[in-house]
């Protein structure tokens, strides 16, 4: 039936028009998004900062103690993963690219005979390796778009539980992280024991200017014995607000790409459409002149009789 | 002689201010009170109310649970993960921790949480409370 075929089409570029609305829609939230979490990292800034300012400060009065926190342990075995993505999805790659290092991490630790803890932040890592069956010691979420620092303490709650006890050696962490707006990579780092403290100080590069004699209260090892927790505290949160920010540029990027792509889709569609539209009409016109033609030879001298423009406007001659 | 004086959380820096002294309690050092030209000086606080005294001789102050000051020339910093201007003291939330946390220290004396929670709600406490600033559980 001519017609039919244009419907459809009407029909499909009304839906794609409308998740394109939706798409859009998403992808402006995100952008915003992103700006907020990018502010929110950048206030929660000195607070590591100052951290890692006193660290520098007690590695310059030689205070290397002995803490649990920083216990080494040879060929490390038991190892917990804390996995770091969303809760939702539709972020592009951003949740499968964390959780498949994640569990590629896993599997090299298996195949090397160690054995291994999930520590799934974001209801998207919990779905994945509930799936297949791996052991979830335990799972976070609710707040991957916007952490906040007591969600942060919560999980290196649990950490400090599992490496203080002894039931794991050490402690990787996987997330995104926020490099640009452009750019955010998954990374696993080393997140338990940490390094020693003359090394982090190293790294945190403070001014050296502010390395003057400090006197501690009550010493520098209660000072750090203090410090270190919640140092791995800070680490977690920012940690978890690169994630956020990541999270949020990937879906703003997927979901312009969506809308992008509808518009293509739409256009497509639409001359899809037209063409139809256009081959009904040419069909409609063929098969009138074609009766016509047919009318006229079927009556020979009568030919001439028929009268073409009532046959165009009736479409069918014989009906009369 | 003022000193810069920031309050720093985890989340954003909760105060900035230029004051002329500083008082906070530090673990084993009990109250301390830092004006300007104090040594280089880094002390972990117990959970305690904070005074800045403000150059104009306002006298701010906070309840902190925990954390640590660093004092550095002209600079004074309180890192703390929880820490509460007095404004924002909810009174009766810190009575009812302070009711709980003494019970369960009845129950257990050595229970390190609850005296920390016995701690931090008398900080609050005292942040609030009138008078000299003194808080009643030293």
């Amino acid at each position: 039936m001519p017609g039919g075929a244009e419907r459809i089409l009407r029909r499909r570029i009304g839906s794609v028009k409308n998740t394109k609305k939706i798409t859009r829609a998403m992808e402006l939230i995100a952008a915003t998004r992103v700006a907020r979490a990018q502010q929110r990292a950048k206030a929660a800034r000195p607070y590591s900062e100052q951290l890692t300012g006193v660290i520098e400060n007690l590695a310059a009065g030689g205070a290397d103690v002995d803490h649990p926190l920083l216990r080494q342990v040879e060929n490390a075995e038991r190892v917990a993963f804390v996995v770091c993505a969303g809760d939702r999805g539709l972020a592009g790659p951003y949740n499968s690219a964390v959780v498949r290092s994640a569990e590629r991490e896993i599997q090299a630790l298996r195949a090397g005979g160690g054995d291994y803890r999930i520590l799934a932040v974001g209801k998207k890592v919990n779905d994945y390796f509930s799936f297949r069956n791996y052991t979830i010691d335990s799972t976070y979420g609710g707040f991957t778009d916007n952490p906040t620092f007591e969600d942060a303490r919560a999980i290196a709650q649990r950490v400090r539980e599992l490496f203080d006890s002894g039931d794991v050696d050490q402690v990787e962490l996987i997330y995104t992280e926020f490099v640009s707006l452009g750019t955010q990579r998954a990374v696993v780092r080393r997140f338990l024991p940490l390094e020693p403290v003359s090394v982090m100080a190293e790294e945190g590069g403070g001014d050296a200017a502010a390395l003057a004699g400090f006197s501690f209260e009550p010493s520098s090892g209660g000072v750090l014995a203090d410090l270190l927790p919640r140092y791995v505290e800070a680490r977690l949160f920012t940690a978890l607000l690169d994630a956020a920010a990541s999270e949020h540029a990937n879906r703003q990027r997927a979901m312009k790409a969506a809308t992008d792509n509808a518009e293509d889709l739409i256009v497509k569609l639409s001359r899809a459409m037209n063409r139809a539209r256009q081959e009904s009409i040419t069909t409609e016109i063929m098969e009138i002149v074609g009766g016509a033609e047919a009318l006229g030879g079927d009556s020979g001298d009568e030919a001439e009789a028929v009268d073409l423009e009532r046959v165009l406007a009736t479409g069918n001659p014989s009906a009369n | 002689m003022v000193m810069q004086v920031e309050f720093v959380s985890p989340e954003d820096i909760l105060y900035s201010g230029e004051g002329t002294q500083v008082t906070a309690r530090t673990r084993g050092g009990g109250e301390i009170a830092f004006l300007t030209g104090h040594e280089p000086f880094i002390g972990s606080l117990v959970p305690c109310e904070v005074r800045v005294s403000e150059a104009s001789g306002d006298v701010k102050r906070f309840a902190v649970r925990g954390g640590f000051v660093s004092v550095n020339g002209a600079k004074v910093t309180v890192l703390s993960d929880a820490a509460v201007p007095a404004a924002d003291v909810d009174a009766s939330a810190a009575q009812a921790d302070l009711a709980e946390a003494e019970a369960a220290l009845e129950s257990d004396p050595t229970d390190a949480e609850a005296r920390m929670n016995v701690q931090w709600a008398n900080a609050r406490l005292a942040a609030i409370s009138t008078g000299s600033g003194h808080s009643a559980d030293h």
